[in-house]
């Protein structure tokens, strides 16, 4: 078990995300950030979908209650166990009653603590993840707060110091400036709704990431993109990634807890394997959408779960070295 | 909202796809709907069909290589579904209109220039029918609202609406299941639970069930 003592902002639990109750107006919840998730499970030995801690602001402390090991992944942070520092997208062991303190995120928007079993929340629909809006899964379906004492698998995993490349760094985008962010989009079913003008100011734009961006959704700041034409659809299904155009004409893109339906017109969607970059993203930091074709984005995805199939072939292969030795 | 004459199959990324049926937002439509949902459900890497109002959204459980071939099974299968009659339950529900939840009424009336009292007794005369669930857990979309209360969705949507709402956006209407962000807006609230996720089923209600609005109380 793992007791948190000091949380900043709205840390939980999440899984992978609950994909299989959209009929029941369930949105698939889940780490905003999964390709960080997902690495810090597979340096650990569990299952990918094993629930981690998401934790979107600092500082941030935890007691671990038994020997265990654990991995931080996502947004790089300062963080230390006994004035030991703990590298970023790193697996670590720790004693009973050692503490994780976490100061600084200077890059990224959210940090992923992972733990050997995984953080043992009961399923709820099929997945560990915090339903915010129905207040279920994850910790009593709430953000964690001081006090709480999650339970842990039980885990086989192996307890030897182990980094791995970030995925930032080996899915670079090689015309990313240091402070935007660029995302692949497909265009959406109203694009066509706005003007040539007004598109082009949708691509050309850098956006500002504001305050009121969260788990819900990203609201951008910038020029207003309007449709040439009011469009009020008839209410239908959404995902994480659409990008909808409210008549101010801002964009907010659909994230993890949005809702599974709206009628507001779509101008496009930020690919998979570019949400997790929204979801690192930082409020006042700037994005720009860079058009994409659906192979392409295919193409984009099977190059992210390449990146994660080396990580499992690397980490099998140490695993297997220390074996031996 | 505009009628579409033919349909619109358009993507969500690649993680779903988008059918919108031609046609009048009627419950004969619907019933269409639900059939093709109904059969794509069962579809090859297809996770979930999800009923929209007259549309279909469709996740995938891996994004086909082409689209064509799906593209193609919908279009067909649109022509050729029989609408499907679920007969559902009868709810009733009491709704008190206005007061601090149910703030937009007022607005709703003046846009559409009529009274308040007006609004409240034809917004609560029709027997509505559940035509989808969505945006939250649990929540339904109703068909069956007098164009006469229609008012276009929020220039800016709020950040948070009370659960229990009664709300109108655009020519649809629909009870909010839990607090959260809106771009509707609300004229009543009832306090009823839609969801429970320990149920066998975690929605209390479903596409086909109907819904009668019982006027509580008035607060003007």
């Amino acid at each position: 078990m793992i007791e948190i003592l000091s949380v900043t902002g709205p840390a939980s639990v999440q899984d992978l995300g609950r994909f299989d109750q959209y009929r029941f107006g369930v949105g698939t919840s889940g780490a905003m950030d999964d390709v960080a998730l997902r690495a810090g499970n597979i340096l650990l030995g569990n299952d990918e979908n094993a629930a981690g801690i998401e934790i979107p602001m600092l500082p941030f402390k935890l007691r671990f209650g038994r020997d265990m090991a654990f991995a931080l992944t996502g947004a790089d942070v300062e963080a230390e166990i006994a004035g030991r520092v703990i590298p970023p997208w790193w697996r670590s062991h720790v004693g009973t009653g050692d503490i994780l303190t976490v100061k600084t995120m200077p890059r990224g928007a959210r940090l992923y603590l992972t733990v050997g079993g995984g953080i043992d929340v009961p399923m709820v629909l099929g997945s560990r993840s915090t339903q915010f809006r129905g207040e279920f899964g994850g910790w009593h379906g709430r953000p964690l707060q001081p006090g709480d004492v999650l339970p842990c698998a039980a885990s086989s995993a192996t307890i030897g110091e182990l980094g791995i490349e970030p995925a930032g760094t080996t899915l670079a985008r090689p015309n990313a400036a240091a402070d935007e962010t660029i995302v692949r989009v497909v265009i959406a079913g109203e694009y066509d709704g706005f003007d040539a003008a007004t598109q082009t100011l949708f691509w050309s734009s850098s956006w500002k990431i504001t305050p009121q961006s969260n788990r819900y959704g990203y609201r951008l700041q910038g020029p207003a993109v309007k449709p040439k034409a009011p469009i009020e659809k008839r209410s239908h299904g959404i995902v994480p990634g659409v990008i909808q155009i409210p008549p101010n004409g801002q964009p907010i893109i659909q994230m993890r807890d949005a809702q599974t339906s709206g009628g507001y017109p779509k101008i496009a969607t930020v690919i998979r394997a570019d949400l997790w970059r929204v979801g690192q993203a930082r409020l006042g930091g700037k994005l720009r959408f860079e058009q994409t074709a659906y192979t392409d984005a295919l193409a984009a995805e099977a190059e992210m779960s390449a990146y994660l199939e080396r990580l499992r072939t690397n980490v099998r292969l140490v695993e297997e070295t220390r074996t031996c030795r | 909202m505009t009628t579409p004459d033919r349909s619109r199959i358009s993507l969500l990324g690649t993680s779903a796809l988008l059918f919108e049926a031609p046609g009048a937002f009627d419950l004969p439509h619907q019933r269409r709907i639900w059939s093709l949902a109904a059969i794509a459900s069962k579809w090859p890497d297809i996770r979930e069909a999800i009923p929209g109002i007259t549309n279909l959204m469709l996740t995938f459980e891996t994004p086909p290589r082409e689209l064509d071939t799906l593209i193609a099974a919908l279009n067909d299968g649109w022509d050729a579904a029989e609408g499907l009659a679920i007969g559902g339950r009868e709810i009733r529900l009491p709704v008190t209109y206005g007061g601090e939840i149910g703030s937009s009424l007022q607005s709703v009336a003046d846009h559409c220039g009529l009274s308040v009292d007006d609004v409240v007794s034809i917004h609560a005369a029709p027997l509505y029918t559940v035509f989808a669930l969505g945006s939250h857990p649990g929540y339904c979309y109703l068909g069956g609202m007098d164009p006469r209360i229609t008012m276009p969705r929020r220039q800016t949507p709020l950040q948070r609406s009370a659960g229990g709402s009664v709300s109108i956006g655009g020519s649809q209407t629909g009870v909010s299941a839990s607090p959260g962000p809106s771009g509707w807006h609300a004229i009543g609230h009832t306090s009823w639970t839609f969801f429970d996720p320990s149920w066998p089923t975690p929605a209390a209600l479903a596409p086909g069930d109907t819904i009668r609005f019982e006027i509580e109380r008035v607060i003007r």
